[in-house]
């Protein structure tokens, strides 16, 4: 792994059911993430996706590329444009820094809205990676 | 004091009271309703698309990017969660800030959580910004920051921000559109153009003159296009002119305007040729070559236009 290097892509599908599975698996009950009528109310076109699932992708999407012994150390994100259902965020990667076997790597999703989210991950690389 | 002065000293006077809500905590010895487990681990990867071999098995650790799930309250409230907290988000629902929508979090992760541990957590309020307007609508940033405990150890942090906003573009519903006609655009009235608009005001068209070289120019601007000469004094159109030009708007529909209406370039007498509208006949009767005559329309109590009628035969 270099600095500059970039991660293959990883599509995301945002379909209604992983909006509602990742908030009640996150155990977030906010209605804008599952009742598409009082996000309406709330003025959002429909339900989207809680920050925890977004969280719980970008995590995914690193430990993807890495193996199952790399170790995620920090997770920062920035959420913008909303994940609506029927929508699809690809995700991308840059590895920005590397010290010893910690890597920094710049995450960001898109939709067609624009981004849905921009992070920075730090993970260590485990044996193999 | 006026109504806007009144509206800033509320906002400074909203702004203080949430500021010092800074530094208080936002939770105190919470815990997580369940100790780390299979079966949350379980339903998370599965909701994520998260096959990781790290997380099943005799080994297997929680998801680091788990860690905020661990806290939350769920169906039955959140355990911990201060007084301050509370006070703070009811101040904001007070304001009209009703609506909460998460922008950011950075964690960070300590040692994995495994099943069997016992999570416990302590939170503080880091900051609560000045009202922001966003897309979304106008509210406050509120910045928490938690510690995140396992076994007595501290296994990670977690920084959390909300945005706690009045939602935009919702009408009251006593006020539905059609109610209220939106007003026609106000005219830029600066330094180059407040004498056309003084003399609007007294039912004259006024067009420019250079004083240098006797040029006649319209839109006003600050010199002649002519010579560059910055010196002018003004003609008053006689009001006779026909149209030299003209489009009929039908798409996109402005607020204030009904189309489709004809939009005209129109030859004054003297030469100039400005763009107004055309009265006195429907707009697919305009033709170029048609004699038109000035008059001024009253829009509203502070808006009174130039536009050119349509002269008979």
């Amino acid at each position: 792994m270099n600095v500059g290097d970039a991660l293959p892509p990883l599509e995301i599908p945002v379909t209604r059911t992983l909006i509602v599975a990742g908030a009640i698996a996150s155990r977030d009950y906010q209605d804008v993430h599952h009742d598409a009528e009082l996000a309406r109310e709330k003025g959002s076109p429909d339900i989207f996706m809680n920050i925890l699932t977004t969280n719980g992708l970008v995590g995914r999407y690193i430990t993807d590329h890495l193996g199952p012994h790399a170790v995620l150390r920090k997770v920062a994100i920035r959420l913008g444009a909303p994940n609506y259902p029927g929508d699809t965020m690809t995700l991308t990667g840059t590895v920005t820094a590397l010290d010893g076997d910690t890597a920094e790597i710049q995450v960001t999703g898109a939709n067609r809205l624009g981004h849905h989210v921009t992070g920075t991950v730090t993970v260590t690389l485990g044996a193999g990676a | 004091m006026t109504v806007d002065g009144t509206a800033a000293a509320a906002e400074v006077e909203l702004l203080r009271r949430l500021r010092a809500f800074e530094g208080r905590p936002a939770a105190i010895a919470g815990r997580a309703k369940d100790p780390v487990n299979e079966p949350m681990i379980r339903h998370w990867c599965e909701a994520m698309g998260d096959t990781n071999p790290a997380y099943t098995g005799p080994e297997a650790i929680a998801p680091p990017t788990m860690l905020q799930a661990w806290t939350m309250g769920g169906l039955s409230g959140h355990t911990g969660r201060s007084t301050a907290y509370d006070e703070l988000l009811a101040l904001l629902d007070g304001a009209g800030c009703t609506s909460v929508v998460a922008t950011d979090c950075e964690q960070e992760y300590l040692r994995p959580l495994r099943p069997g541990d016992t999570v416990t957590f302590d939170a503080v309020i880091e900051s609560v910004s000045p009202r922001k307007t966003t897309k979304l609508g106008t509210g406050h940033f509120v910045t928490t920051r938690m510690d995140v405990h396992a076994g007595g150890e501290l296994a990670g942090t977690h920084r959390f921000r909300i945005l706690k906003y009045a939602p935009a573009a919702r009408r009251p519903p006593s006020q539905p559109e059609s109610a209220v006609k939106p007003q026609r655009p106000r005219p830029v009235i600066n330094r180059d153009t407040q004498g056309f608009w003084d003399g609007i005001r007294e039912h004259k068209l006024l067009i420019q003159r250079c004083t240098a070289c006797a040029t006649l120019r319209f839109p006003w601007l600050p010199g002649c296009n002519a010579c560059s000469s910055p010196d002018w004094d003004t003609v008053e159109a006689s009001g006779a002119g026909t149209v030299f030009s003209y489009v009929v708007m039908h798409h996109p529909p402005f607020p204030a305007f009904d189309p489709p209406y004809a939009v005209a370039l129109v030859e004054l007498a003297e030469g100039v040729r400005m763009i107004s509208n055309i009265a006195g006949v429907p707009y697919d009767k305009v033709r170029i070559g048609l004699p038109v005559r000035l008059e001024f329309l009253r829009v509203d109590d502070t808006l009174e236009l130039p536009v050119f009628r349509a002269e008979a035969g």
